[in-house]
Parts: structure tokens; C-alpha cells; sequence
């Protein structure tokens, strides 16, 4: 317990080029890959909870490799917490949509009233836009997890830089 | 399904869960977890169930490893019992 000081501030401060070049090079395609995963959700394995993840674990990567600061300058505390309440928003829009145009909840099938498509084209666009939902909520509640953990919950002291 | 691959694969899943309880390192226990959860994703991606493989791969192995990892970084790395 008493090297538990020394041992945290390793998550912050740890110096290896190899590491932080690599990592450099390899996130944009790990996002890439996770909004792949994000977009054809709906006609192959995955969907927005595996996209989200993967969006999540390149941030987790970028504080592993860098730290909590390096990584806030992409993505801050207020952009996340946006970012998550933005996904339960556009979840709960296309459900309520549905039940505003006279179906069910989540019935994307009656967007086509609105959509420039037939039924099912319709339907698999209501899916898509609720993946992006999804995906947006689990990467930024994963983050918050991760930077709470990694952290133990002071990583908001010096917010904003 | 290949019965021999499956039964191969549930062997090396229950030797590295009894060895993720059992070992007195916690760090070394966060990666057993990891490669439990992976070999758990090649299980299910040979039984036919993609999508249970895919979260599987990315939060077992991905996110709740890192996960572990940041909480053992807060604590004492070995286990008292």
C-alpha cells in the first residue's frame, strides 16, 4: 500500500517513444475501425455497444500511452458529458418519433412518412440512427468509467486545460 | 462445429480461469481474465455466435482489462490471502 503513490503517478508521467509513436500511429485506424462497426451494425455482427467499446479503447489507449491531460485536450469532461447525453437523446428522438407519427416505440417502419424512402429502407435507417445513439452513450460513459478508475475520481482538478 | 476444437478450446478457457482465482499476482490475474475472455471469444466465434464473440473480444478483453488494470495501479499488487 505504501508504493500505491508511486504506482498511480506511473498511469500519468511514463516516458517511451516506441510506445507513444506506435500508439500515435495505430488510434485514427482503431477509430476507424470502430465507426465501421458503428455503420454496418445493422446487417453484420456488431452494432453500437462493440463500436462504442472500440471508440472508447482508443481514448483508453491515448491516456495509457500519453496521460489524463494529453487526453482531455481531444476529448474534455464537458464534451463528454454532452457526447453521452447526446446518444440517449437521439435513442430516445427516433423512438419517440415513431410514437409521435402514430406506431410504436421504436417502430422505425412509420418514418417513411418523413424519410425520402420506402418501409424498409425506412426501418434501416431508424436502426442505424439508433446504433449512432448507442455508440455515442457507451463511449463516453466508458471513458468516464475508465478516467474515474484510472484516476481515482481527481481527474477533474484542473478542468478545462 | 468441430467437437475436438471445441473441447480443446473449454479446457485451455477452464485452466486459465482456475488460474486467474488461484494466482497471488493481481496483475498477472487482470491479464489471465484478458486471455480467458479471448479464448471465451474464439469459443463462441467457432460455435456460430459472431455478434456474442464480438462483445465478448471488445469489452472482456478490451475495455474491462483496462479496467482492472487501472484499479490495480491504486492498490497493493499483491494479494493478503
Amino acid at each position: 500500500m505504501h508504493d500505491a503513490a508511486k504506482e498511480s503517478k506511473m498511469i500519468r508521467d511514463f516516458e517511451n517513444i516506441i510506445i507513444k509513436t506506435v500508439c500515435r500511429a495505430i488510434i485514427p485506424f482503431i477509430q476507424l475501425y470502430g465507426l465501421y462497426v458503428i455503420a454496418h451494425g445493422h446487417y453484420s455482427p456488431g452494432g453500437g455497444f462493440q463500436g462504442g467499446c472500440i471508440l472508447a479503447a482508443s481514448f483508453i489507449l491515448m491516456v495509457l500511452a500519453y496521460d489524463i491531460k494529453e487526453m482531455k485536450k481531444r476529448m474534455s469532461e464537458k464534451i463528454n458529458t454532452i457526447l453521452c447525453s447526446t446518444g440517449v437523446i437521439i435513442y430516445t428522438g427516433i423512438g419517440l418519433l415513431c410514437v409521435i407519427l402514430g406506431a410504436n416505440f421504436l417502430d422505425y417502419g412509420i418514418l417513411e412518412i418523413i424519410l425520402p424512402a420506402d418501409a424498409e429502407h425506412s426501418r434501416s435507417l431508424g436502426i442505424l440512427g439508433v446504433e449512432i445513439g448507442v455508440g455515442f452513450t457507451v463511449m463516453a460513459v466508458m471513458v468516464s468509467i475508465f478516467l474515474n478508475i484510472a484516476s481515482a475520481g481527481e481527474h477533474e482538478d484542473g478542468e478545462q486545460g | 462445429m468441430i467437437w475436438q476444437l471445441d473441447f480443446i478450446l473449454l479446457v485451455i478457457v477452464v485452466i486459465c480461469a482456475i488460474a486467474a482465482i488461484s494466482v497471488k499476482d493481481l496483475l498477472s490475474s487482470a491479464i489471465l481474465l484478458g486471455a480467458y475472455s479471448f479464448l471465451l471469444c474464439l469459443l463462441w466465434t467457432e460455435m456460430g455466435a459472431v455478434d456474442v464473440a464480438f462483445t465478448e473480444a471488445t469489452v472482456g478483453a478490451g475495455i474491462s482489462t483496462a479496467f482492472f488494470i487501472g484499479a490495480i495501479y491504486h492498490t497493493s499488487r499483491r494479494t493478503k490471502d
